[in-house]
């Protein structure tokens, strides 16, 4: 049986949710609350425009900007002027209900309408995970169309206030189209860059990191509307300017916060608009009139059809991938209008339009209609119709690699062929991006670090969280494989591999991360331990242990600052996984440990650094260190004891040291440990945290 | 004689290039052969914009890699002809609305050879580590502060990388030898090199200059 979310779009099953509290507002006889238009213009639109241009993948965009743009700007003036004109002729003939609404009213509404909306769309287009080129198509004409429909509907607007309207007035709204859109993504980008700027001084207080980007990015917004430019599009703009520049700048956990708050209140504004549409249904006062809705429905779809086909024939003949029918059935079928509609048509006044009602009416039919038929089926007729889906690529390395290659190669053929064309255009932005503007926004030295490198920085970090974070659970990360840096170059010596450089602020980043989530880990080791602790004839055996641990604490003050040696030692988590993956017998007893008690370390399975607990001196298989004295201590080193109880996750049978040389895990990169502190706690096993 | 030369015009219309982009591209040929029949390796040294391309000299390579020729023989070509430099173009052709699934996929192939001819700069039909490694040094090659260590620590990264995809687990003893033409193609399964490795020579106009 299916369940409901996989038949209705959640927007459908907010708008329910919305009609059902509004109509039992009414029924206990209050008044239920309209979905006013500055709430929604000033607090609820912005956040969910800011989460889609922050995180707008850029490549595509660029790449179909052509075809985005003809649809944004060339659809939406076709669908205003189509609807509006026939709503017009509708009108004339509808009878005595309908004849007074002018020309100018009914082109009004035609612009009203006939913008696709960003909410919508996001709504129902991410439940069907449909392939990137369709859904970027949908989505961006719906974030580029509110420039068009900004200008029609303050155009249209002050025309009606007109006794007259002149030739030159039209064509000063034609200018006015040029002068808002260009102006609110000069807003956007003036934004963007006072941003990255700022972010670059904030490597001492990185608590406020995020806040800048969304202040500024609010501020953006509003100033750009102020002047009554495109708002959405100083959004957009500003978000994807400052982004490459704040992401280089900002710490890891400003990166995460700024990605969960901007999801987190992307999800309640949309939740909110839903349900406050579904209210504003009920509260609002309506006037239907069926000839009208009819028609505004009907010519809204076939508008919204002959657009993108006509459109379609003429954009493929410019594009080399071209648009297949399926893909411009789905391009049709994914204008779902909403809630922006409804508030435009909310603002109107009373005393210029005096149908307002009836706009109001039509217009949330139309929503209703697209959100809800529209939005329900296109899941099945995706299906129906094979529509390529969302393909899930893990982003790798490799994959990097490979993408860098390419864009060189097909810059260089475009040289040799002589033609100046997309990539021509894109690599030499990029070179004026890597030779001036990096330097002006980038703090210290990120601003000279090639994409490549950044990209492996980032991932590296990423599986080092990864792995920390998942080791609690006892389970490998079915991302570790085997394989290690021997099977691919078997000359090579265990420990030569180095790494990137990495500067001092990302490895004491990488070590707070490991520090934190070790402090995590013992706590919970801890409450294991007082269970699973075999007492007293072991004693012995713990306080030797102690002692010595002591006196590796006091080695490890001294291999502190290898980390800031220039790399050369530096292990990465993915090559220590990597070793430890290929060796996972690399525990053994050591000579008297057959008199400690066998301590169930559940969770901490071999590949996490929180099973550091015992430091033992052996210092072979290290052969990489700087030579230090013969006790020297490799770091916390990893030593697992076989889990006894049956209740344990017998993920790696333990068996006895057949891999050469002792092998051990090495936790290199791990921080240096907890500041040494006294054993006299008495915590036998676990060194004490800070 | 004609744009085409001595060489026989049915070989070239198989490349489903239009006859208004063969007059263009052999425009291009005139000026970048200084109207000589034959363009060698030294005659891409002309072109300005070539000189910020960090593998500029794999691809001038590419140009005379016997294999991408289509020829039997192996190694380099000293000198390149006219329909030989169309060959070369021909990897770069959009793909067709019309082709079928079998069409799509030997297209696909070719392209994906061709870019492996260029990693593997041997000839030897594996692209080893050592191989892996100067390409990501080539494509580093425009940051010279960086230490060579870098750019081999990624290559090391990304050919484990390749190792598991291709050969999944692996013992401590087995060795991976290199990238065959076959983990190659399953590297790129994700992506559709179809749709991106394409350039648009339809444009008449913009011809850019040479020295």
């Amino acid at each position: 049986i299916p369940s409901v979310s996989s038949i209705v779009p959640e927007s459908c099953l907010l708008i329910v949710v919305g009609l059902l509290v509004g109509g039992l507002i009414k029924g206990v006889g209050e008044k239920p609350p309209i979905l006013k238009s500055d709430i929604f213009f000033l607090f609820l639109l912005p956040p969910i425009i800011l989460d889609a241009g922050y995180f707008l993948p850029l490549r595509q965009f660029t790449e179909n900007l052509g075809t985005i743009l003809i649809f944004a700007v060339v659809g939406t003036l076709w669908n205003a002027f189509f609807l509006g004109g026939l709503m017009y002729a509708v009108c004339q003939l509808g009878g005595p209900g309908l004849n007074h609404i002018g020309l100018l009213a009914n082109l009004l509404f035609g612009s009203i309408i006939s913008a696709v909306d960003p909410v919508a769309v996001l709504a129902v287009f991410e439940e069907i995970h449909i392939n990137e080129l369709l859904h970027i198509l949908v989505f961006g004409e719906s974030l580029l169309n509110d420039a068009v429909t900004v200008v029609l509907y303050h155009l249209f607007e002050e025309f009606a206030t007109f006794e007259q309207v002149t030739i030159i007035d039209i064509i000063l709204g034609f200018l006015s189209f040029f002068v808002v859109s260009l102006g609110g993504v000069l807003v956007g980008v003036i934004y963007g860059v006072i941003t990255a700027f700022t972010s670059r001084f904030t490597s001492h207080i990185r608590v406020i990191e995020p806040l800048f980007v969304f202040l500024y990015s609010y501020m953006a917004y509003l100033s750009a509307e102020l002047f009554h430019l495109s708002g959405i599009m100083a959004l957009i703009a500003a978000g994807v300017v400052m982004r490459p520049y704040v992401e280089a700048n900002i710490s890891h956990k400003s990166h995460t916060t700024i990605k969960y708050f901007l999801k987190m209140w992307s999800s309640v504004s949309e939740t909110l608009i839903f349900i406050f549409l579904g209210v504003s249904t009920v509260a609002g006062h309506h006037y239907w009139n069926w000839t009208f809705v009819i028609s505004t429905l009907f010519f809204c779809l076939v508008a919204r059809v002959l657009g993108v086909l006509v459109l379609t024939w003429f954009i493929n003949k410019f594009r080399i991938v071209k648009l297949t029918p399926k893909d411009q059935f789905i391009i049709a079928y994914g204008g779902l209008r909403g809630a922006i509609a409804f508030s435009l048509g909310y603002l109107l006044d009373y005393k210029h339009f005096g149908m307002r009602d009836m706009f109001l009416t039509a217009i949330i039919t139309v929503i209703f209609f697209t959100v809800f038929v529209q939005g329900m089926t296109i899941r099945p007729l995706v299906d129906l119709l094979a529509v390529k889906k969302k393909q899930e690529t893990k982003h790798s390395i490799n994959e990097e690699i490979h993408t860098q290659f390419l864009d060189h190669l097909l810059t260089g053929i475009e040289d040799i062929c002589g033609h100046y064309g997309h990539h021509h255009w894109k690599d030499k932005l990029n070179r004026f991006n890597k030779k001036y503007v990096k330097k002006c926004l980038i703090a210290g030295e990120r601003s000279k670090e090639p994409q490549l490198i950044a990209f492996y920085h980032k991932m590296e970090m990423k599986q080092a969280i990864e792995l920390v974070e998942s080791g609690g659970i006892g389970k490998i990360p079915s991302a570790v494989s085997t394989v290690s840096i021997q099977n691919i170059n078997p000359k090579t010596l265990p420990l030569e591999r180095v790494l990137p450089a990495l500067s001092k602020d990302k490895e004491e980043e990488i070590r707070k991360i490991l520090r934190t989530n070790l402090q995590k880990t013992r706590q919970r080791l801890r409450s294991y331990n007082r269970h699973t602790l075999v007492a007293d004839p072991y004693e012995e055996a713990w306080n030797q242990m102690l002692l010595r641990r002591q006196k590796a604490r006091q080695l490890e003050q001294k291999m502190n600052n290898y980390l800031t040696v220039p790399a050369h030692r530096l292990d990465s988590p993915t090559m220590s996984r990597a070793r430890i993956g290929s060796d996972p017998l690399a525990y053994e007893p050591k000579g008297d440990s057959e008199n400690l008690p066998i301590i169930t370390i559940d969770p901490a399975s071999p590949q996490s650094p929180e099973s550091v607990d015992l430091m033992s001196e052996e210092p072979k298989g290290c052969s990489g260190l700087p030579p230090s004295p013969e006790e020297d201590e490799e770091g916390l080193v990893m030593r697992v004891k076989e889990p006894s109880s049956p209740g344990t996750d017998d993920v790696f049978t333990p068996g006895t040291g057949d891999s050469p040389s002792n092998q051990r895990m090495l936790r290199c990169l791990s921080d240096p440990g907890p500041r040494p502190e006294p054993e006299e706690e008495g915590e036998p096993f676990i060194p004490k945290g800070q | 004689q004609g744009p085409l030369g001595s060489a026989p015009v049915t070989s070239l219309l198989s490349l489903a290039v239009t006859s208004e982009q063969i007059e263009h591209l052999h425009r291009r040929f005139k000026q970048l052969s200084q109207d000589q029949l034959t363009i060698r390796k030294e005659n891409f040294d002309s072109i300005p914009d070539l000189e910020f391309n960090p593998i500029r000299g794999k691809i001038v390579h590419a140009f005379f890699d016997k294999r991408n020729l289509r020829q039997e023989s192996d190694g380099l070509a000293d000198e390149i002809n006219f329909e030989d430099f169309l060959t070369i173009m021909s990897y770069f052709r959009p793909i067709e609305m019309n082709m079928d699934e079998e069409q799509l996929d030997r297209f696909r192939k070719e392209k994906l050879k061709f870019l492996f001819h260029m990693y593997d700069s041997d000839h030897d039909g594996k692209i080893t580590l050592q191989e892996y490694r100067n390409v990501v040094e080539e494509l580093l090659s425009g940051n010279p502060h960086l230490e060579k260590e870098s750019a081999r620590s990624i290559a090391d990264g990304a050919m484990m990388e390749a190792a598991s995809i291709c050969v999944g687990q692996m013992g401590p003893d087995q060795v991976y030898e290199g990238i065959t033409f076959e983990d190659f193609l399953k590297m790129w399964q994700g992506i559709d090199i179809e749709t991106k490795m394409h350039v648009r020579f339809l444009n008449v106009d913009t011809i850019a200059h040479c020295y």
